[in-house]
């Protein structure tokens, strides 16, 4: 099958193994980070009701409300960060990885 | 009572839900006929029709059935994914908690939003690269077909038809309520409808109806939230001051001495009961977590896409738009505590809503907009409905046709009409089902059935993902076993808990203390399947190991992955 013969080539292309292990850790370090904050969030309300309970400056708004905010905006902005990486940064060399194997295997 | 354990149960019951917590805990009232809204929703139905007579045309093939041949778009599928997501309940139930509860409303919507960002890192992607049409195709991609399948397939059903029964009561209550349809024939139009658009449209019409009404909640829900800011000079601060002034003068009416009154209109401002110790707080966090990408109506929606990259955009605007949509539903909520809780048009005598609590966005829509507003916003959470158990069925079917007959029973024989042929008599089977469910569970406390959906989910199938996909040793044995367990173990707590055992049974103090069993059943699924992989010494099992550095660069790389068809 032509798609074993490209897949040995892909993993034996010496950008295939450093490129996978960034990616694969980006994504279990950004994953721990947002369940870590998340987590944390919720253990701190149930720990200590009063912290975000308390006033922004001289606003209405506690610090509940940015905090919370602030998580929302922060699943996207992860998500953001993650896809832009994977476009601009691992796309590209992938792609090239990838056509190099077809290319060897088109020429054999 | 329990306020904790109550709110969790309505917290699941939100989740991707229009089935509300008062119109599932609580008989609701048969209201007038409402024309406008009535009018309003056969325009919308009118235009789901058309959509799905398109779509069927372009529905040939097994493929087309189930991903609308992998056409779509990451753009496109994130409005879908966000439509199968946001639920009439998001809008209402979460905008209801918060018009009570203020800021425990908020945690809840947080919770919602925190499963993607793990859907988008560590799923999507290789999801779309190694599977074809259901997330057992990945679960069971260099394992023995039959025990993994097996599993893939009775996980699959069992979330469909927990979350089908609560959809389907959900919908009857809330059509009677909205429209003053009588109960039967609303939970019958529903099954109609979602029959019609599954059996013909497939995923294509499946697709742009969730499409379609993520655009019309999302405008609607802008409106509201917009309405309500410029009343306040787009001062969030100015609409938090009105609204703890609401609650202070509410609980003075209500004959509380004002000191206590003014702590209970701060209240709104902080963390209320909602959560309380914190086991419960790392068991609801896990059940969420992990809930969302174990939902297999949601994962199917990634084989839409022509590739990874497309998946991987489809999260990140899905999570725009429901992370939006919650920022607009935090804003209804505090508006309606302004606008409704002080109007007596929409309080009955004794000071409460009209309709029930879940009716504070609704109520709020009227007070914005009038009644031509109003009857939009009740077509929309119609829509809402369909739009989720379209989704709904369209999974159980493809688990059934798919994994079960394809699969396990034909060993990957059987042609694409056959396949197409038995996917079309399940929807047929499960829609008739669903509406037989719905009207016998009318009268049924069925709110602990979306949490039950969202622990199996956890349990079962997030467990066999994760480890089929990023570990070498697990074996088909494993998955299967521990799979299996995680989601008994899910299922026999989650009868156990005070929500059931207590609440909906009547029993008595219930034997397992926490509402929700992921802190326990997630483990065990995990475990469970790392025991029985690493006992595992059959031949087999050697096999499926070896088999794990071409999954892996598959799933890396998209090497081998199922192309979209041609159009």
């Amino acid at each position: 099958m032509a798609d074993q013969e490209v897949l040995e080539r892909v993993a034996s292309d010496p950008r295939y193994v450093p490129l996978v292990r960034e990616r694969t850790r980006f994504a279990w370090t950004l994953s721990a980070v947002v369940v870590g904050l998340f987590m944390a969030f919720i253990l701190v309300i149930a720990l200590d009701k009063a912290l975000l309970a308390t006033p922004v400056g001289g606003l209405v708004a506690t610090w509940g409300i940015p905090v919370g905010l602030g998580l929302i905006l922060l699943a996207i902005a992860s998500i953001a960060l993650f896809t832009r990486r994977a476009n601009r940064r691992w796309d590209p060399v992938m792609a090239a990885i990838l056509s190099d194997a077809v290319a060897k295997d088109a020429a054999k | 009572m329990n306020r904790l354990y109550f709110g969790l149960t309505a917290l699941f019951v939100l989740i991707a839900t229009p089935a509300l917590a008062d119109a599932l805990t609580g008989q609701t009232q048969q209201q007038p006929l409402n024309w406008i809204a009535i009018a309003m929703f056969a325009a919308f139905a009118t235009l789901t029709i058309f959509i799905t007579r398109w779509a069927a045309r372009r529905t040939r093939t097994a493929s087309d059935f189930y991903t609308a041949g992998g056409g779509i778009s990451g753009f496109q599928n994130g409005l879908a994914i966000a439509g199968d997501f946001m639920s009439a309940a998001s809008f209402l139930g979460i905008s209801a908690q918060i018009y009570t509860d203020g800021y425990d409303g908020l945690i809840y919507s947080i919770g919602f939003l925190m499963g993607w960002p793990i859907i988008s890192f560590l799923i999507a992607e290789k999801l779309r690269n190694l599977g074809r049409f259901t997330f057992a195709d990945v679960a069971s991609f260099r394992f023995a077909q039959g025990p993994v399948r097996s599993f893939a397939a009775i996980s699959t059903l069992l979330i469909v038809a927990f979350y089908l029964i609560a959809q389907m009561v959900g919908a009857g209550q809330l059509i009677k309520l909205l429209f003053g349809l009588p109960y039967p024939v609303a939970v019958v139009l529903v099954g109609v409808l979602m029959i019609i658009y599954v059996l013909v449209g497939g995923m294509t019409a499946t697709t742009w109806i969730q499409i379609c009404k993520a655009v019309m909640l999302l405008a609607g829900a802008s409106f509201i939230a917009l309405s309500v800011l410029w009343q306040f000079g787009f001062s969030l601060d100015a609409l938090f001051a009105r609204a703890v002034e609401v609650k202070t003068s509410l609980a003075l009416d209500k004959g509380m001495a004002p000191a206590e009154a003014a702590a209970k209109g701060a209240a709104i401002m902080g963390p209320g009961s909602f959560i309380k110790d914190p086991i419960s707080a790392v068991s609801f966090g896990l059940a969420l977590l992990l809930g969302t990408a174990g939902l297999p109506h949601i994962l199917m929606r990634f084989f839409t896409v022509p590739d990874a990259k497309e998946a991987r955009k489809s999260v990140l605007w899905a999570t725009t738009w429901i992370g939006y949509f919650y920022i607009l539903t935090f804003v209804i909520g505090f508006g309606a505590i302004v606008m409704v809780a002080t109007d007596g048009r929409y309080q009955d005598g004794a000071g409460a809503l009209l309709g029930g609590v879940n009716m504070a966005a609704i109520h709020l829509s009227h007070a914005v907009g009038g009644d031509l507003f109003l009857g939009f916003i009740s077509a929309v959470a119609f829509a809402t409905i369909l739009a989720v158990v379209a989704g709904l069925t369209l999974s159980g079917a493809s688990a059934v046709s798919h994994d079960l007959y394809a699969s396990v029973w034909k060993h990957g024989t059987a042609t694409s009409a056959d396949e197409l042929r038995v996917s079309r008599i399940t929807t047929l089977t499960l829609g008739v089902v669903a509406v037989l469910l719905g009207i016998l569970f009318e009268k049924q406390n069925v709110a602990f059935m979306v949490s039950l959906a969202f622990a199996l989910a956890a349990s079962g199938n997030v467990p066999a993902l994760i480890l089929s996909l990023y570990w070498k040793d697990c074996t088909g044995r494993g998955v299967m076993v521990g799979g299996l367990l995680g989601l008994l173990s899910a299922f026999i707590l989650t009868l156990l808990s005070p929500t059931v055992w207590t609440t909906t049974f009547g029993l008595g103090d219930a034997p397992f203390p926490y509402s929700s069993p992921a802190i326990i059943s997630v483990p065990l699924g995990f475990i469970g399947i790392w025991l029985v992989s690493l006992l595992d010494r059959s031949a087999n099992a050697a096999e499926e190991r070896a088999r794990f550095r071409d999954q892996q660069i598959q799933s890396e790389t998209g090497i081998g992955a199922f192309a979209a068809s041609d159009h």
